[in-house]
Protein backbone atom coordinates (compact mmCIF):
# COMPACT_ATOMS: atom_id res chain seq x y z
CA UNK A 1 0.00 0.00 0.00
CA UNK A 2 1.27 3.68 -0.89
CA UNK A 3 1.92 6.50 1.37
CA UNK A 4 -1.31 8.04 2.18
CA UNK A 5 -1.40 11.57 0.34
CA UNK A 6 -2.46 13.49 3.99
CA UNK A 7 -0.81 12.24 6.97
CA UNK A 8 -0.99 14.10 10.38
CA UNK A 9 0.81 13.02 13.40
CA UNK A 10 0.83 14.68 16.94
CA UNK A 11 -0.54 17.87 15.62
CA UNK A 12 -0.88 21.12 18.40
CA UNK A 13 -2.07 24.26 17.26
CA UNK A 14 -2.90 27.11 20.21
CA UNK A 15 -3.98 30.96 19.64
CA UNK A 16 -2.90 32.70 22.67
CA UNK A 17 -4.21 30.68 25.49
CA UNK A 18 -6.49 28.88 23.78
CA UNK A 19 -5.89 25.31 22.68
CA UNK A 20 -7.79 24.76 19.45
CA UNK A 21 -6.08 21.07 18.38
CA UNK A 22 -5.20 18.97 20.92
CA UNK A 23 -3.16 16.26 18.99
CA UNK A 24 -4.47 15.16 16.15
CA UNK A 25 -3.60 12.07 14.31
CA UNK A 26 -5.00 11.40 10.96
CA UNK A 27 -3.95 9.81 7.73
CA UNK A 28 -5.96 10.24 4.56
CA UNK A 29 -5.54 7.48 1.70
CA UNK A 30 -5.21 8.68 -1.81
CA UNK A 31 -8.55 9.05 -3.91
CA UNK A 32 -9.89 9.32 -0.83
CA UNK A 33 -13.03 12.02 0.33
CA UNK A 34 -13.01 12.51 4.06
CA UNK A 35 -15.47 14.92 5.54
CA UNK A 36 -14.43 16.25 8.91
CA UNK A 37 -17.82 17.00 10.97
CA UNK A 38 -18.06 18.63 14.73
CA UNK A 39 -19.27 21.49 16.77
CA UNK A 40 -18.09 25.12 16.12
CA UNK A 41 -14.70 26.18 17.45
CA UNK A 42 -14.20 22.00 17.45
CA UNK A 43 -10.84 22.90 15.46
CA UNK A 44 -11.96 21.33 12.50
CA UNK A 45 -10.82 24.47 10.33
CA UNK A 46 -8.38 24.96 12.17
CA UNK A 47 -7.16 21.42 11.42
CA UNK A 48 -7.76 22.29 7.39
CA UNK A 49 -5.73 25.15 7.41
CA UNK A 50 -2.75 23.43 9.26
CA UNK A 51 -2.68 21.34 6.09
CA UNK A 52 -1.84 23.97 3.71
CA UNK A 53 -0.15 25.80 6.44
CA UNK A 54 -2.25 28.92 6.27
CA UNK A 55 -2.27 28.01 9.92
CA UNK A 56 1.30 26.81 11.63
CA UNK A 57 1.01 24.46 14.52
CA UNK A 58 2.50 24.47 17.38
CA UNK A 59 3.15 21.35 17.46
CA UNK A 60 3.30 18.33 15.64
CA UNK A 61 3.92 17.18 11.48
CA UNK A 62 1.89 17.25 8.19
CA UNK A 63 2.66 15.19 5.49
CA UNK A 64 1.39 16.51 2.21
CA UNK A 65 2.35 13.23 -1.09
CA UNK A 66 5.08 12.55 1.33
CA UNK A 67 6.61 16.36 1.65
CA UNK A 68 6.77 17.72 4.87
CA UNK A 69 4.88 21.00 4.94
CA UNK A 70 5.41 21.52 8.42
CA UNK A 71 9.51 21.40 7.95
CA UNK A 72 10.56 25.12 8.48
CA UNK A 73 12.63 24.68 5.53
CA UNK A 74 10.51 23.55 3.00
CA UNK A 75 9.21 25.68 0.17
CA UNK A 76 5.71 26.41 0.96
CA UNK A 77 4.73 28.02 -2.14
CA UNK A 78 5.81 24.82 -3.84
CA UNK A 79 3.75 22.57 -1.77
CA UNK A 80 0.71 24.78 -1.81
CA UNK A 81 0.68 24.50 -6.00
CA UNK A 82 -0.29 21.00 -5.11
CA UNK A 83 -2.76 21.53 -2.61
CA UNK A 84 -6.28 23.66 -3.60
CA UNK A 85 -7.82 25.07 -1.51
CA UNK A 86 -11.47 26.39 -1.44
CA UNK A 87 -12.49 29.08 1.03
CA UNK A 88 -16.16 29.60 2.73
CA UNK A 89 -16.44 33.01 1.59
CA UNK A 90 -14.67 32.32 -2.11
CA UNK A 91 -12.66 34.54 -2.08
CA UNK A 92 -12.66 35.38 -5.92
CA UNK A 93 -10.34 38.42 -6.66
CA UNK A 94 -12.93 40.83 -7.41
CA UNK A 95 -10.89 43.57 -9.76
CA UNK A 96 -10.21 40.22 -12.24
CA UNK A 97 -12.42 38.42 -14.56
CA UNK A 98 -13.87 34.93 -14.14
CA UNK A 99 -11.51 34.07 -16.90
CA UNK A 100 -8.60 36.08 -15.20
CA UNK A 101 -8.93 35.13 -12.06
CA UNK A 102 -8.25 31.00 -13.29
CA UNK A 103 -5.63 32.42 -15.59
CA UNK A 104 -4.00 35.02 -13.52
CA UNK A 105 -2.59 32.12 -11.08
CA UNK A 106 -1.31 29.67 -13.87
CA UNK A 107 0.54 32.49 -15.69
CA UNK A 108 1.99 33.99 -12.20
CA UNK A 109 2.67 30.85 -10.46
CA UNK A 110 3.52 28.06 -12.74
CA UNK A 111 4.44 30.32 -15.52
CA UNK A 112 2.06 29.02 -17.87
CA UNK A 113 1.85 30.63 -21.26
CA UNK A 114 -1.28 33.27 -22.14
CA UNK A 115 -2.65 30.62 -24.43
CA UNK A 116 -2.33 27.88 -22.65
CA UNK A 117 -3.72 29.35 -19.20
CA UNK A 118 -6.80 30.33 -21.35
CA UNK A 119 -7.41 26.73 -22.55
CA UNK A 120 -7.10 25.64 -19.02
CA UNK A 121 -8.96 28.00 -17.25
CA UNK A 122 -11.77 27.36 -20.18
CA UNK A 123 -11.78 23.46 -19.82
CA UNK A 124 -11.91 24.02 -15.65
CA UNK A 125 -14.77 26.38 -16.34
CA UNK A 126 -16.71 24.02 -18.64
CA UNK A 127 -16.28 21.34 -15.53
CA UNK A 128 -18.22 23.36 -13.25
CA UNK A 129 -20.77 24.53 -15.93
CA UNK A 130 -20.18 27.98 -16.12
CA UNK A 131 -18.26 28.51 -19.23
CA UNK A 132 -20.65 31.01 -20.32
CA UNK A 133 -19.57 33.86 -17.53
CA UNK A 134 -16.15 33.09 -18.96
CA UNK A 135 -16.00 37.25 -18.82
CA UNK A 136 -18.33 37.87 -16.41
CA UNK A 137 -16.14 39.95 -12.84
CA UNK A 138 -17.53 37.64 -9.85
CA UNK A 139 -20.03 40.19 -8.31
CA UNK A 140 -22.34 39.82 -11.05
CA UNK A 141 -22.68 36.17 -10.25
CA UNK A 142 -24.47 34.59 -7.14
CA UNK A 143 -23.05 32.62 -4.21
CA UNK A 144 -23.11 29.23 -5.69
CA UNK A 145 -21.83 30.72 -9.12
CA UNK A 146 -18.75 32.17 -7.31
CA UNK A 147 -18.18 29.16 -5.59
CA UNK A 148 -17.93 26.92 -8.42
CA UNK A 149 -15.44 29.18 -10.32
CA UNK A 150 -13.04 28.66 -6.85
CA UNK A 151 -13.36 25.50 -7.15
CA UNK A 152 -12.62 25.83 -10.76
CA UNK A 153 -9.78 28.32 -9.77
CA UNK A 154 -7.96 25.82 -7.53
CA UNK A 155 -8.55 22.73 -9.79
CA UNK A 156 -6.96 24.80 -13.19
CA UNK A 157 -3.70 24.78 -11.00
CA UNK A 158 -3.64 20.71 -11.36
CA UNK A 159 -3.83 19.77 -7.73
CA UNK A 160 -3.22 16.61 -5.96
CA UNK A 161 -5.71 17.28 -2.99
CA UNK A 162 -8.39 19.40 -2.38
CA UNK A 163 -8.94 21.22 0.92
CA UNK A 164 -12.72 22.28 1.49
CA UNK A 165 -13.19 24.77 4.35
CA UNK A 166 -17.01 24.86 4.41
CA UNK A 167 -17.82 25.38 0.54
CA UNK A 168 -21.40 26.01 1.16
CA UNK A 169 -21.86 27.82 4.43
CA UNK A 170 -22.03 31.09 2.77
CA UNK A 171 -24.57 29.96 0.33
CA UNK A 172 -28.21 29.98 -0.22
CA UNK A 173 -29.91 26.74 0.47
CA UNK A 174 -31.21 26.78 -2.81
CA UNK A 175 -27.34 27.11 -4.38
CA UNK A 176 -25.90 24.32 -2.17
CA UNK A 177 -26.95 21.86 -4.83
CA UNK A 178 -24.88 23.08 -7.60
CA UNK A 179 -21.42 23.19 -5.42
CA UNK A 180 -21.83 19.85 -4.24
CA UNK A 181 -23.20 18.61 -7.53
CA UNK A 182 -19.40 19.70 -8.52
CA UNK A 183 -17.58 18.31 -5.50
CA UNK A 184 -19.43 15.04 -6.13
CA UNK A 185 -18.32 14.89 -9.64
CA UNK A 186 -14.55 15.12 -8.13
CA UNK A 187 -15.00 12.74 -5.68
CA UNK A 188 -15.85 10.83 -8.41
CA UNK A 189 -12.63 11.29 -10.28
CA UNK A 190 -10.72 10.39 -7.93
CA UNK A 191 -9.74 13.66 -6.32
CA UNK A 192 -8.01 13.71 -2.96
CA UNK A 193 -10.12 15.85 -0.83
CA UNK A 194 -10.60 16.78 2.81
CA UNK A 195 -13.90 18.54 3.66
CA UNK A 196 -15.04 20.53 6.36
CA UNK A 197 -18.89 20.59 6.57
CA UNK A 198 -22.25 20.58 7.90
CA UNK A 199 -24.06 18.33 4.66
CA UNK A 200 -25.04 15.25 6.10
CA UNK A 201 -26.16 14.21 3.11
CA UNK A 202 -23.17 14.76 1.34
CA UNK A 203 -20.68 13.28 4.01
CA UNK A 204 -23.18 10.06 3.77
CA UNK A 205 -23.36 9.72 -0.09
CA UNK A 206 -20.16 11.22 -0.87
CA UNK A 207 -17.30 10.52 1.85
CA UNK A 208 -15.21 7.56 2.33
CA UNK A 209 -14.63 8.24 5.89
CA UNK A 210 -16.28 10.71 8.22
CA UNK A 211 -14.06 12.11 11.05
CA UNK A 212 -15.88 13.93 13.97
CA UNK A 213 -14.21 16.34 16.09
CA UNK A 214 -14.96 18.24 19.64
CA UNK A 215 -12.60 19.87 21.67
CA UNK A 216 -9.41 19.72 19.30
CA UNK A 217 -9.54 15.80 19.49
CA UNK A 218 -10.87 13.21 16.87
CA UNK A 219 -13.76 11.57 18.71
CA UNK A 220 -14.80 9.27 16.40
CA UNK A 221 -13.45 8.15 12.78
CA UNK A 222 -14.82 5.43 10.07
CA UNK A 223 -16.88 5.03 7.32
CA UNK A 224 -20.24 7.14 7.09
CA UNK A 225 -22.26 4.48 8.01
CA UNK A 226 -20.17 3.98 11.25
CA UNK A 227 -20.13 7.56 12.09
CA UNK A 228 -23.20 9.24 11.13
CA UNK A 229 -25.77 5.94 11.31
CA UNK A 230 -24.39 4.20 13.95
CA UNK A 231 -22.31 7.21 16.44
CA UNK A 232 -20.41 4.84 19.32
CA UNK A 233 -19.85 8.24 21.82
CA UNK A 234 -22.69 9.97 23.21
CA UNK A 235 -20.92 13.58 21.72
CA UNK A 236 -21.06 11.91 18.27
CA UNK A 237 -24.68 11.46 18.97
CA UNK A 238 -25.14 14.39 20.70
CA UNK A 239 -24.01 16.32 17.81
CA UNK A 240 -25.53 14.72 14.88
CA UNK A 241 -29.41 14.98 17.22
CA UNK A 242 -29.05 18.58 16.94
CA UNK A 243 -27.64 18.91 13.24
CA UNK A 244 -30.55 17.04 12.08
CA UNK A 245 -32.86 17.73 14.02
CA UNK A 246 -32.42 21.81 15.64
CA UNK A 247 -35.86 22.56 16.67
CA UNK A 248 -35.97 19.51 18.91
CA UNK A 249 -32.79 20.95 20.67
CA UNK A 250 -33.28 21.57 24.61
CA UNK A 251 -32.16 24.25 26.25
CA UNK A 252 -29.22 23.57 28.05
CA UNK A 253 -26.89 24.62 31.01
CA UNK A 254 -23.58 25.82 29.40
CA UNK A 255 -21.11 23.10 31.13
CA UNK A 256 -17.32 24.18 30.71
CA UNK A 257 -16.27 21.78 28.12
CA UNK A 258 -19.01 23.45 26.11
CA UNK A 259 -18.01 27.35 26.84
CA UNK A 260 -13.93 26.48 25.52
CA UNK A 261 -15.22 25.30 22.35
CA UNK A 262 -17.51 28.51 21.07
CA UNK A 263 -16.93 29.67 17.51
CA UNK A 264 -14.58 32.19 16.75
CA UNK B 1 -48.44 49.43 29.15
CA UNK B 2 -48.94 48.90 25.94
CA UNK B 3 -51.48 51.56 25.22
CA UNK B 4 -50.54 54.49 22.34
CA UNK B 5 -49.22 57.20 24.03
CA UNK B 6 -51.04 60.54 22.05
CA UNK B 7 -48.63 63.51 22.52
CA UNK B 8 -51.04 66.11 23.64
CA UNK B 9 -51.57 69.32 20.81
CA UNK B 10 -49.41 72.27 22.52
CA UNK B 11 -50.13 75.12 21.47
CA UNK B 12 -46.86 77.37 19.31
CA UNK B 13 -45.04 75.84 16.56
CA UNK B 14 -44.81 72.32 15.28
CA UNK B 15 -41.23 70.56 15.05
CA UNK B 16 -41.66 71.24 11.52
CA UNK B 17 -42.79 74.56 11.63
CA UNK B 18 -39.64 75.53 14.46
CA UNK B 19 -37.25 73.75 11.54
CA UNK B 20 -38.15 75.88 9.02
CA UNK B 21 -37.98 79.09 10.86
CA UNK B 22 -34.62 78.62 12.01
CA UNK B 23 -33.53 77.64 8.95
CA UNK B 24 -34.99 80.83 7.07
CA UNK B 25 -33.36 83.17 10.20
CA UNK B 26 -29.90 81.11 8.54
CA UNK B 27 -30.63 82.82 5.31
CA UNK B 28 -31.41 85.90 6.33
CA UNK B 29 -27.77 86.47 8.17
CA UNK B 30 -25.97 84.60 5.22
CA UNK B 31 -26.97 87.01 3.04
CA UNK B 32 -27.10 90.46 5.39
CA UNK B 33 -23.62 89.49 5.78
CA UNK B 34 -22.64 88.98 2.43
CA UNK B 35 -24.60 92.41 1.40
CA UNK B 36 -22.72 93.93 4.19
CA UNK B 37 -19.33 92.76 3.31
CA UNK B 38 -20.41 94.14 -0.68
CA UNK B 39 -21.60 96.88 0.73
CA UNK B 40 -18.38 98.00 2.80
CA UNK B 41 -15.85 97.22 0.65
CA UNK B 42 -14.24 99.63 -1.09
CA UNK B 43 -14.56 98.16 -4.86
CA UNK B 44 -12.69 100.68 -6.58
CA UNK B 45 -9.35 100.34 -4.82
CA UNK B 46 -9.85 96.66 -5.01
CA UNK B 47 -10.32 96.56 -8.98
CA UNK B 48 -7.32 98.96 -8.48
CA UNK B 49 -5.02 97.50 -6.86
CA UNK B 50 -6.15 93.58 -8.28
CA UNK B 51 -7.84 94.07 -11.19
CA UNK B 52 -6.03 95.92 -14.09
CA UNK B 53 -6.79 94.50 -17.06
CA UNK B 54 -3.22 96.18 -18.60
CA UNK B 55 -0.92 94.34 -16.44
CA UNK B 56 -2.70 90.93 -16.63
CA UNK B 57 -2.57 90.72 -20.12
CA UNK B 58 1.18 91.80 -19.88
CA UNK B 59 1.52 88.61 -17.58
CA UNK B 60 0.29 85.95 -20.93
CA UNK B 61 1.58 83.95 -22.23
CA UNK B 62 4.47 83.53 -19.75
CA UNK B 63 2.02 82.66 -16.64
CA UNK B 64 0.77 79.90 -18.24
CA UNK B 65 3.41 78.49 -20.56
CA UNK B 66 6.21 79.09 -18.44
CA UNK B 67 4.91 79.27 -14.71
CA UNK B 68 1.85 77.35 -14.79
CA UNK B 69 4.33 74.64 -16.79
CA UNK B 70 6.48 74.90 -14.26
CA UNK B 71 4.15 74.40 -11.15
CA UNK B 72 2.22 71.01 -12.60
CA UNK B 73 6.36 69.68 -13.69
CA UNK B 74 7.23 69.99 -9.88
CA UNK B 75 4.14 68.87 -8.79
CA UNK B 76 4.47 65.98 -10.78
CA UNK B 77 7.90 65.16 -10.20
CA UNK B 78 7.72 65.62 -6.32
CA UNK B 79 4.49 63.26 -6.71
CA UNK B 80 5.94 60.61 -8.10
CA UNK B 81 8.67 60.49 -5.85
CA UNK B 82 6.58 60.36 -3.02
CA UNK B 83 4.42 57.46 -4.66
CA UNK B 84 7.76 55.14 -4.88
CA UNK B 85 8.82 56.63 -1.42
CA UNK B 86 5.49 56.13 -0.13
CA UNK B 87 4.55 52.51 -0.80
CA UNK B 88 8.07 51.44 0.02
CA UNK B 89 7.40 52.87 3.35
CA UNK B 90 3.68 51.54 3.45
CA UNK B 91 5.49 48.01 2.88
CA UNK B 92 8.11 48.19 5.14
CA UNK B 93 5.42 49.58 7.98
CA UNK B 94 3.43 46.71 7.70
CA UNK B 95 6.85 44.08 7.65
CA UNK B 96 6.95 41.42 9.73
CA UNK B 97 10.55 42.45 10.28
CA UNK B 98 10.84 45.08 13.72
CA UNK B 99 12.83 47.10 12.67
CA UNK B 100 11.45 47.61 9.08
CA UNK B 101 8.27 48.85 10.93
CA UNK B 102 10.06 51.24 13.45
CA UNK B 103 12.03 53.03 10.48
CA UNK B 104 8.85 53.32 8.50
CA UNK B 105 7.07 54.50 11.65
CA UNK B 106 9.92 57.03 12.53
CA UNK B 107 10.30 58.44 9.31
CA UNK B 108 6.51 59.22 8.84
CA UNK B 109 6.23 60.78 12.34
CA UNK B 110 8.68 63.22 11.49
CA UNK B 111 8.38 64.34 7.74
CA UNK B 112 4.38 64.38 8.82
CA UNK B 113 5.14 66.53 11.54
CA UNK B 114 7.21 69.15 10.02
CA UNK B 115 6.32 72.16 7.82
CA UNK B 116 6.81 71.71 4.27
CA UNK B 117 8.91 75.26 4.24
CA UNK B 118 11.29 73.69 6.24
CA UNK B 119 12.01 70.55 4.58
CA UNK B 120 12.51 72.86 1.72
CA UNK B 121 14.78 75.13 3.62
CA UNK B 122 16.49 71.88 4.95
CA UNK B 123 16.96 70.60 0.93
CA UNK B 124 18.35 74.09 -0.18
CA UNK B 125 20.91 74.32 2.95
CA UNK B 126 21.77 71.48 5.10
CA UNK B 127 21.96 68.72 2.11
CA UNK B 128 25.00 71.05 0.11
CA UNK B 129 26.73 71.96 3.27
CA UNK B 130 26.48 67.86 4.29
CA UNK B 131 27.64 66.57 1.14
CA UNK B 132 29.52 69.32 -0.11
CA UNK B 133 30.43 68.98 -4.52
CA UNK B 134 27.64 66.86 -4.80
CA UNK B 135 24.67 68.16 -6.42
CA UNK B 136 20.96 66.64 -6.73
CA UNK B 137 20.46 65.66 -10.19
CA UNK B 138 18.37 67.58 -12.14
CA UNK B 139 18.82 71.06 -10.42
CA UNK B 140 16.17 72.71 -8.58
CA UNK B 141 13.94 70.81 -10.22
CA UNK B 142 15.23 67.13 -8.60
CA UNK B 143 15.35 69.22 -5.32
CA UNK B 144 12.10 70.43 -5.53
CA UNK B 145 11.07 66.65 -6.62
CA UNK B 146 12.90 65.63 -3.14
CA UNK B 147 11.35 68.13 -1.08
CA UNK B 148 7.75 67.95 -2.04
CA UNK B 149 8.10 63.91 -2.21
CA UNK B 150 9.93 63.58 1.13
CA UNK B 151 6.79 65.24 2.58
CA UNK B 152 3.99 63.52 0.27
CA UNK B 153 5.78 60.00 1.14
CA UNK B 154 5.19 60.54 4.45
CA UNK B 155 1.00 61.00 3.96
CA UNK B 156 0.64 58.42 1.37
CA UNK B 157 2.42 55.56 3.16
CA UNK B 158 -0.29 56.12 5.79
CA UNK B 159 -2.58 56.19 2.91
CA UNK B 160 -1.35 53.25 1.60
CA UNK B 161 -1.21 51.44 4.40
CA UNK B 162 -4.91 51.79 4.83
CA UNK B 163 -5.44 50.91 1.71
CA UNK B 164 -3.72 47.49 1.67
CA UNK B 165 -5.21 46.68 5.13
CA UNK B 166 -8.69 47.53 3.47
CA UNK B 167 -8.23 44.67 1.48
CA UNK B 168 -10.28 41.58 3.28
CA UNK B 169 -7.31 39.06 4.58
CA UNK B 170 -9.32 36.02 2.02
CA UNK B 171 -7.79 37.32 -0.90
CA UNK B 172 -3.73 36.91 0.64
CA UNK B 173 -5.18 33.63 2.10
CA UNK B 174 -6.58 32.45 -1.70
CA UNK B 175 -3.57 33.95 -3.35
CA UNK B 176 -1.11 32.19 -1.26
CA UNK B 177 -3.00 28.87 -1.25
CA UNK B 178 -2.87 29.26 -4.33
CA UNK B 179 1.12 29.21 -4.22
CA UNK B 180 1.67 32.81 -4.94
CA UNK B 181 4.58 34.06 -2.63
CA UNK B 182 4.07 37.04 -0.41
CA UNK B 183 5.65 39.22 -2.84
CA UNK B 184 3.91 38.13 -5.76
CA UNK B 185 0.34 38.41 -4.07
CA UNK B 186 0.89 41.55 -3.20
CA UNK B 187 2.00 43.44 -6.23
CA UNK B 188 -0.46 40.80 -8.43
CA UNK B 189 -3.39 40.35 -6.27
CA UNK B 190 -3.64 43.01 -2.96
CA UNK B 191 -2.02 46.04 -4.70
CA UNK B 192 -4.36 46.25 -7.75
CA UNK B 193 -7.39 46.35 -5.13
CA UNK B 194 -6.03 48.85 -2.74
CA UNK B 195 -4.96 51.05 -5.56
CA UNK B 196 -8.80 51.68 -6.36
CA UNK B 197 -9.39 52.38 -2.77
CA UNK B 198 -7.22 54.87 -2.21
CA UNK B 199 -7.58 56.62 -5.88
CA UNK B 200 -9.42 60.00 -4.27
CA UNK B 201 -7.03 60.24 -1.03
CA UNK B 202 -4.09 59.95 -3.73
CA UNK B 203 -5.51 62.53 -5.85
CA UNK B 204 -6.34 64.72 -2.95
CA UNK B 205 -2.68 64.57 -2.04
CA UNK B 206 -1.99 65.72 -5.23
CA UNK B 207 -4.28 69.17 -4.83
CA UNK B 208 -1.90 69.50 -1.55
CA UNK B 209 1.03 69.22 -3.32
CA UNK B 210 0.29 71.60 -6.21
CA UNK B 211 -0.36 74.07 -3.71
CA UNK B 212 3.19 73.22 -2.31
CA UNK B 213 5.09 73.45 -4.99
CA UNK B 214 4.95 76.99 -3.92
CA UNK B 215 7.33 77.03 -1.61
CA UNK B 216 9.94 76.33 -4.29
CA UNK B 217 10.79 80.12 -4.32
CA UNK B 218 12.72 79.28 -0.60
CA UNK B 219 15.26 77.69 -2.77
CA UNK B 220 16.03 80.58 -4.68
CA UNK B 221 15.28 79.65 -8.32
CA UNK B 222 16.25 81.35 -11.93
CA UNK B 223 13.66 83.13 -13.89
CA UNK B 224 12.97 79.90 -16.07
CA UNK B 225 12.57 78.29 -13.09
CA UNK B 226 9.46 79.87 -11.68
CA UNK B 227 6.15 78.62 -10.72
CA UNK B 228 3.11 80.86 -10.55
CA UNK B 229 3.46 81.84 -6.91
CA UNK B 230 7.11 83.33 -7.51
CA UNK B 231 5.97 84.47 -10.77
CA UNK B 232 2.99 86.49 -9.80
CA UNK B 233 5.25 87.72 -6.98
CA UNK B 234 7.83 88.72 -8.98
CA UNK B 235 5.43 90.90 -11.40
CA UNK B 236 3.52 92.43 -8.72
CA UNK B 237 6.51 94.06 -7.16
CA UNK B 238 7.93 94.94 -10.32
CA UNK B 239 4.37 96.66 -11.55
CA UNK B 240 4.10 98.09 -8.17
CA UNK B 241 0.45 95.85 -8.54
CA UNK B 242 -1.27 93.17 -7.04
CA UNK B 243 -3.01 91.45 -10.46
CA UNK B 244 -0.46 89.45 -10.72
CA UNK B 245 -0.96 87.94 -7.54
CA UNK B 246 -4.84 86.78 -8.63
CA UNK B 247 -4.32 85.84 -11.82
CA UNK B 248 -1.64 83.56 -10.30
CA UNK B 249 -4.24 82.10 -7.99
CA UNK B 250 -7.08 81.80 -10.46
CA UNK B 251 -4.05 79.74 -12.46
CA UNK B 252 -4.10 77.80 -9.54
CA UNK B 253 -8.04 76.81 -9.51
CA UNK B 254 -7.93 76.69 -12.96
CA UNK B 255 -6.49 73.39 -12.18
CA UNK B 256 -7.63 72.49 -8.75
CA UNK B 257 -11.34 72.52 -9.39
CA UNK B 258 -11.02 70.58 -12.48
CA UNK B 259 -9.19 67.57 -9.89
CA UNK B 260 -11.80 68.01 -7.23
CA UNK B 261 -14.23 67.00 -9.29
CA UNK B 262 -12.23 64.15 -10.92
CA UNK B 263 -12.21 63.41 -7.21
CA UNK B 264 -16.21 62.83 -6.42
CA UNK B 265 -16.50 61.55 -9.78
CA UNK B 266 -13.96 58.58 -8.38
CA UNK B 267 -15.29 58.42 -4.95
CA UNK B 268 -18.89 57.84 -6.45
CA UNK B 269 -17.73 55.61 -8.46
CA UNK B 270 -15.72 53.49 -5.86
CA UNK B 271 -18.69 53.49 -4.32
CA UNK B 272 -20.52 51.61 -6.71
CA UNK B 273 -17.83 49.64 -7.49
CA UNK B 274 -18.30 48.29 -3.73
CA UNK B 275 -21.82 47.73 -3.89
Amino acid sequence: MSRPEIEIRELYKSFGDNEVLRGIDLEIGQGEVSCVIGPSGSGKSTLLRCVNLLEEPTKGQVFVGGTEVTDPDVDIDAVRRRIGMVFQQFNLFPHLTVTENLALPQRRVLGRGKAEAARVAAENLERVGLSEKATAYPSSLSGGQQQRVAIARALAMGPEVMLFDEPTSALDPELVGDVLAVMRMLANEGMTMMVVTHEMTFAREVADRVVFMDGGVIVEDGTPDQVIAHPRHERTRHFLSRLLDPAMANVEEETSDQVGGKSE
Amino acid sequence: MTEVTVQPKKKGLTRRQKRRVSRGVQYVVFVGALVALAVGADWDRLQNQFAQQDIAEQMFPDVITLALKNTVLYTVSGFLVGLVLGMVLALMRLSSVGPYRWIAGIYIEIFRGLPALLIFIFIGVAVPLAFPGTEIPGGTYGKVALALGLVAAAYMAETFRAGIQAVPKGQMEAARSLGFSPARAMVSIILPQAFRIILPPLTNELVLLFKDSSLVLFLGVTLEERELSKFGRDLASQTANSTPILVAGLCYLLVTIPLGFVVRRMETKAQEAVK
